[in-house]
């Protein structure tokens, strides 16, 4: 069989269509495209990819059985490792993880992993879920904080062996940045609720509306459970620290997300939760939420939308799917820019944005070479709306209330490889453990810390 | 046996208990036993009537602990409140959250003035009834636009040594502001603290008249919010020259040190939305009532 060297290309929302509407973007393969590109699998038996990822899908495992024609059990062949591949197959960074290590892309372009994960799992649904035997119940309680990837797979987890399980969610919906966070148009949110499904299926209990340490504290869910997870997230947003910062039309993106994803302004009045759509828009930051504000914009109807990023193209920390969506979409990048001042108009509302040149220096200590502003370089232009995206610190709430349980100084909780933290019977993991990392990040550290405190449960160490 | 602390959380926010305070001014009873057990004074909880409404802070009035109730008292202004104050009891809310903010710094102090303004006299009353529990001597100044307008004037009288009253147009009480009370009152007497509620220029108008007697001042302020976690950043103001969240390091602040020409743009961010919104939920009643009446009217013919 000749080899294909290029992966199988999975079809699109044209451009000039997709930016009028909140439709996902990447439309999947059909089975004969996935049939396809798994026949472009070695099969090698070392098997490079699996080192990749970060949870240890049998990746080959499951591209075996769909290049059989065996849709049903590759599924199952993912759900041993990944409860929730829906999301995955469509938000991971594949070309650093698994793709990156896969043999065919050392001379062509590597298999589509993602892809085909995301393939099966649309196959699932379609048909229809098929859960795990019932498990026996063992009697051990445990209570988990936050709803993201870290806590649903932890939960997940713990069930399926048999422990009683409860999540708390300060939102209104389960899902983390999942549903608040990452748009409609590149996971979409009946996907992630079909996952949240799932996990409820297997027997995990969802109490929304509980912020833990208000609405009940650490102390008051150790009394009651056996074990806590902690996978409350990087949700406090960071701003610049420029002036102007907080005149009318300047948004965290994590509430420009927050307005569009979770409380469905784009249908506004339809739903109450209003959102300032922008003309002129510039977006902070070059990141996966960067993009994601950029795209969202152009989408409520912006004319213009500007990435503006104090390095070049080549640190930009988003995906380049992401980058590359964004550019066909019209996204215009200001590099090497960073913004100094924001002014407003006679009401309050921001009017112009003045940016510096920036050029880039010796290395610093994450070894990205370290901007440093251009003399006399300064420039501006008009904009009605600002989003910035620079970044998320972890959620100050429960290392704030809760005693005796340390933290970096970072502000994220400590924890061992295992997601122990300083606290007798709480584990943590996900952002909140690394500060913001990405999905598979989160959903290993969950599974990492139900392995372990399924130990503790059943030795009592 | 006390019931679980965990279990009773379950999703049925049920209004059971309602009252018309006056024309456009409400108040509800709402089961939320997770919520009422760990209330203090000052705090707040988010509201989301159903499925397509938005999330609104409002404060918590008071609970009742063996009932599991909260109490709210609310002003009908936009769509959401209009859709809110339409509900009755037995009605239940899509979602509940909190206490959320950080309670308010209730000690013996000494004299401490609380003042009102309009529908801010609600969340007034918890911190005028737990100052006077702490021993302290209450003085309260309400005020409203007119009569009608002035709520809960019997549970403030209950909890305060002095009540003094205005209207803008002397139709109960003193005819003018609260502030202006408060500057006579500041000029021959000393007083411990002042705790202000309402609206933002009536508590900038407070701290004007405390700031040259050096009256530490709080100042309880009712910003934009979508989360009420820290999350968001929505219901950021400036207070000393740095960028406070009103949701985590709030609601209350020292109003000497608050920003708030900023906080009163901020509160207008969204008001042509407002109007939009409150125009088609009226066209929305207006077509509902009329399909009731043609209905009626085939019915006789
Ligand atoms: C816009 C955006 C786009 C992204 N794109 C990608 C991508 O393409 N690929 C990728 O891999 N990663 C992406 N990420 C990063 C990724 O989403 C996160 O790393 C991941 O969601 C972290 O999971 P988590 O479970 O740790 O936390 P979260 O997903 O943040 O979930 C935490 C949950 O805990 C809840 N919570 C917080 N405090 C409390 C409390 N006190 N009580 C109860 N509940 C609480 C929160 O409401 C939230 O629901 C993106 C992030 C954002 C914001
Ligand atoms: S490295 Fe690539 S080709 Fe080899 S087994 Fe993994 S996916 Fe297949
Ligand atoms: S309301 Fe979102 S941070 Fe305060």
């Amino acid at each position: 069989m000749p080899i294909i060297k290029e992966k199988t290309k999975m079809k699109e929302q044209d451009p000039k269509e997709r930016i009028h509407n909140f439709y996902e973007v990447a439309l999947g393969y059909s089975p004969e495209e996935a049939l396809r590109e798994a026949d472009r699998c070695l099969q090698c038996k070392n098997a490079p990819c699996i080192k990749g990822c970060p949870v240890n899908i049998d990746i080959p495992g499951f591209i075996k059985l769909i290049k059989d024609g065996k849709f049903d059990e590759a599924i199952q062949k993912i759900k041993e490792k990944n409860n929730l591949p829906g999301i995955t197959g469509r938000v991971c960074p594949q070309e650093e993880q698994c793709e990156k290590y896969c043999t065919m892309g050392k001379k062509f372009e590597p298999v589509g992993i993602g892809r085909l994960e995301r393939f099966v799992s649309d196959w699932e649904t379609k048909k229809g879920i098929k859960l795990p035997e019932k498990p026996v119940p063992t009697g051990k309680k445990v209570a988990i904080v936050g709803s993201g990837p870290a806590g649903l797979t932890c939960a997940g987890d713990l069930a399926k062996l048999g422990h009683s399980v409860t999540i708390f969610e300060s939102l209104h919906k389960p899902g983390g940045v999942l549903i608040y966070g990452i748009p409609e148009f590149r996971l979409p949110k009946k996907i992630v609720e079909n996952e949240v499904n799932y996990i409820k299926k297997l027997g995990v209990e969802i109490k929304t509306d509980v912020v833990v340490g208000k609405t009940i504290t650490l102390e008051e869910l150790l009394d009651e459970y056996d074990a806590i997870f902690i996978g409350t997230g990087a949700g406090l947003p960071r701003f610049l620290g420029i002036p102007g910062e907080n005149l009318n039309g300047v948004y965290s993106a994590n509430e420009f997300l927050t307005r569009v994803n979770l409380m469905k302004a784009y249908r506004f009045p339809e739903y109450d939760t209003p959102v300032k759509k922008g003309k002129r828009v510039a977006v902070i930051g070059a990141g996966n939420v960067a993009m994601d504000s950029a795209r969202t914009a152009l989408r409520l109807g912006a004319e213009k939308v500007y990435i503006v990023y104090r390095r070049s193209e080549k640190e930009m920390p988003a995906r380049n799917e992401e980058i590359e969506h964004a550019k066909e979409e019209g996204v215009e990048f200001l590099l090497l820019t960073t913004p100094v001042r924001i002014t407003g108009d006679e009401n309050y509302w921001v009017k112009q944005m003045k940016c510096i040149k920036m050029k880039l220096g010796e290395p610093d200590e994450s070894g990205r070479r370290r901007p440093i502003p251009i003399e006399g370089s300064e420039f501006e232009i008009d904009v009605d709306l600002i989003i910035i995206a620079i970044g998320q610190r972890p959620n100050p709430l429960i290392p704030q209330t809760v005693k005796g349980l340390k933290t970096t100084k970072w502000g994220t909780i400590e924890v061992d490889e295992n997601g122990r933290t300083s606290l007798d019977r709480v584990w943590a993991g996900g952002d909140i453990a690394t500060g913001a990392a990405t999905v598979i990040a989160a959903m290993g550290a969950g599974k990492r810390a139900a392995a372990d405190i399924h130990k503790y449960l059943k030795t009592g160490e | 046996m006390e019931r679980s602390i965990v279990s009773d959380g379950d999703k049925m926010y049920r209004i059971t208990h309602k009252e018309e305070l006056c024309e456009t001014v409400k108040l509800f009873d709402i089961e939320a036993p997770l919520i009422a057990k760990n209330f203090k004074p000052g705090q707040f909880l988010i509201v989301r009537i159903d499925e397509t409404g938005e999330r609104i802070p409002l404060t918590i009035v008071d609970t009742d602990r063996i009932n599991g109730t909260v109490r709210i008292i609310f002003q009908e202004v936009g769509k959401t409140t209009k859709k809110l104050g339409m509900l009755r009891p037995g009605d239940t809310l899509q979602d509940v959250t909190g206490p959320l903010g950080k309670p308010a710094e209730i000690e013996k102090f000494g004299k401490v003035v609380c003042v009102g303004g309009g529908v801010g006299v609600a969340p007034l009353y918890p911190q005028a009834k737990a100052f006077k529990e702490a021993g302290n001597e209450v003085i309260s100044i309400l005020g409203a636009r007119r009569k009608e307008l002035i709520i809960l004037e019997d549970e403030i009288r209950k909890v305060s040594d002095r009540v003094y009253i205005t209207t803008n147009d002397g139709s109960y009480g003193r005819k003018g502001f609260v502030s202006d009370v408060l500057r006579e009152l500041l000029e021959k007497e000393k007083f411990d603290r002042v705790v202000t509620i309402g609206p933002a220029v009536m508590m900038m108008a407070v701290a004007m008249v405390t700031k040259p007697h050096n009256v530490k001042t709080i100042a309880s302020l009712n910003a934009i919010m979508v989360d009420g976690t820290g999350m968001c950043g929505a219901c950021r103001v400036t207070v000393g020259g740095e960028t406070k969240f009103t949701c985590v390091d709030g609601p209350d602040f020292d109003a000497h040190l608050v920003d708030f020409r900023e906080l009163m743009e901020r509160q207008k961010m969204y008001i042509s939305e407002e109007i939009r919104a409150t125009e088609a939920y009226k066209e929305e009643l207006e077509s509902a009532l009329l399909s009731v009446y043609s209905l009626l009217k085939q019915r006789k013919g």
